[in-house]
């Protein structure tokens, strides 16, 4: 085997292995600062032994053997230096598993532990991103422009609390599952919209393996809690939507707005199977579950990704999912966003009396004065919108929207 | 294992009768349930007094040892198995005092 496929062979069992690796530690040793621990240290054995050794036939196991050699001789070394008997501190419910889907994974527990609501949002993302995405403490800095220590302090905090507080390593019980999968999906959703549409004025405006991170995260999460309808619509979200990606941006670095797309850019595959994906919501739908937000999100990126030039979108349709939506979530960004579908179906007129309705809560969001300029352009309102486009600018965080914004105000008359 | 769950209070009052009733279905349950380890409300931060033995006389001073908005009106302990179960409980507190609470684990 030449090097470069042992190279390929540790990257793709980190990335099929390392929660599985973690997790199966995490549960024999009732702790996660230990199982971290091993599970890098036996990826970096492997790192030193695969080219020499050769790619072990089943990799996983190899790992797990690793990493459990590992944390015995930590706990042995730890033992010797106090005498005390170490306790677990993990709880670990080894009841009968709550019928949660086909598969109870160990890798389950893990993700519920890491985002538990005793956990600030912050950590819940580091925590998510290093115990089950194996991404390391220095690259969770970076995607979070905070510096390395800082995230390693935050992630060491977590642990602590983690272990102190008894934060149960178990799948919640039936009745506490669906607002903790939601929690779930809030960390997974919280983590794409990074990726997206990324702020701070030196960070690429797209963060490709933030978006890929969070979408094989989520496919782990579909794949260990198949029947839940929510997991099935934020990946179809993010699918469709990572689908736009490399048309997002053009050439010079500038956001490309949805009605300006290069629609043949568009991710064929990515946009067939978020399109399955919607399919079978809506119907389970149809056979009477009602959807959750994230299914009737994806809905409404269907019906944009189903349009193969932006004047045979359907409008009508999409101002009824958003009707639907606000009837789920009344919040002002969800109302802002029907506004600009309403204006396609309605009329600039109509739309902005809908937006400036909002001013009192969204009059701080860039969004909401980047919608109001584009509205009072098209009214022929040129100075309006200029000033309603350098509230825009001056808001907006991202440098590919900034680089758009600045170019559409300079093109008022 | 054992939780603190401390009660946060900002007013000056005491506990209605209705949540004093409140409070004491609470308490009967953690009882039945083999939660309760001990409960009490406090005087109020003024009637506090604060003692620096460290040096070679006892200081004592008038007072709460520490000024702010909020204070510690009473507190629950309670055993519980992990956290999960705490937080359920100090939920069901919060209800019943009608204030703010706290979580924390022992040592």
């Amino acid at each position: 085997m030449s090097v470069v496929e042992v190279g390929e062979a540790i990257t793709r069992a980190h990335h099929e292995e390392w929660a599985r690796v973690v997790a199966a530690l995490a549960r024999r040793f009732g702790d996660l600062d230990i199982a971290e621990e091993a599970a890098a240290e036996a990826f970096a054995t492997a790192v030193e032994r695969w080219p020499a050794d050769g790619v072990p036939p089943n990799p996983g196991a190899w790992l797990t053997t690793t990493a459990t050699r590992k944390a015995i001789d930590r706990i042995r070394r730890e033992n010797k230096r106090d005498d005390k008997h170490r306790e677990a501190h993990m709880v670990y419910d080894d009841g009968p598993p709550e019928p949660v889907g086909a598969i109870d994974d160990e890798r389950l527990r893990l993700i519920f532990t890491c985002c538990h609501p005793a956990l600030a949002m912050q950590t819940r993302v580091a925590l998510t991103l290093r115990m089950v995405g194996g991404l390391t403490v220095a690259e969770i800095a970076r995607a979070f422009l905070v510096q390395e220590a800082t995230m390693g302090q935050r992630i060491t905090r977590a642990k602590a609390k983690i272990k102190a507080a008894r934060i149960p390593y178990r799948v919640p019980s039936a009745e506490d599952l669906p607002a903790r999968v939601a929690g779930v999906l809030a960390v997974l959703f919280l983590v794409f919209n990074e990726g997206y549409l990324a702020t701070g004025p030196d960070t690429d405006p797209l963060r490709h393996e933030l978006t890929a991170e969070a979408i094989r995260l989520t496919r782990l999460i579909r794949a260990l809690l198949p029947t839940d309808g929510e997991v099935a619509g934020l990946l179809a979200l993010m699918l469709l939507t990572e689908a736009r990606r490399t048309a997002r941006v053009s050439a010079s670095g500038e956001l490309v707005t949805l009605d300006e797309q290069d629609r043949g850019a568009w991710d064929a595959a990515l946009v067939a199977e978020g399109h399955q994906l919607v399919r079978e919501r809506l119907a389970a739908a149809a056979a009477g579950v009602a959807p959750g937000r994230y299914q009737i999100l994806a809905a409404i990126n269907a019906v944009h990704t189903g349009a193969r030039d932006v004047r045979d979108t359907d409008w009508s349709q999409v101002v009824a999912l958003y009707n639907q939506l606000v009837r789920l979530d009344p919040s002002p960004i969800i109302a802002l966003n029907r506004a600009i579908a309403v204006a396609e179906l309605d009329g600039p007129e109509v739309a902005l009396a809908a937006v400036d309705r909002l001013e009192d809560t969204l009059a701080g969001y860039h969004a909401y004065h980047a919608t109001r300029a584009d509205l009072l352009r098209r009214l022929g309102r040129s100075q309006d919108s200029r000033a309603a486009y350098d509230k825009a600018i001056e808001l907006a965080g991202n440098t590919a929207e900034t680089a758009y914004l600045t170019r559409r105000r300079d093109q008022l008359r | 294992m054992q939780y603190l769950v401390s009660v946060i209070d900002d007013t000056a009052g005491l506990a209605t009768p209705d949540e004093q009733a409140a409070i004491d279905v609470f308490n009967d349950r953690l009882k039945a349930e083999g939660h309760w380890v001990f409960a009490g409300g406090l005087g109020a931060p003024a009637t506090a007094t604060v003692i620096d033995n460290r040096g070679d006389v006892a200081v004592f001073t008038d007072g709460p040892f520490i000024e702010s908005k909020e204070y510690l009106a009473g507190f629950w302990i309670i055993e519980a198995a992990d956290l999960d179960v705490a937080l359920k409980l100090a939920a069901e507190g919060s209800r019943a005092c009608n204030r703010r609470v706290e979580v924390r684990p022992f040592l």
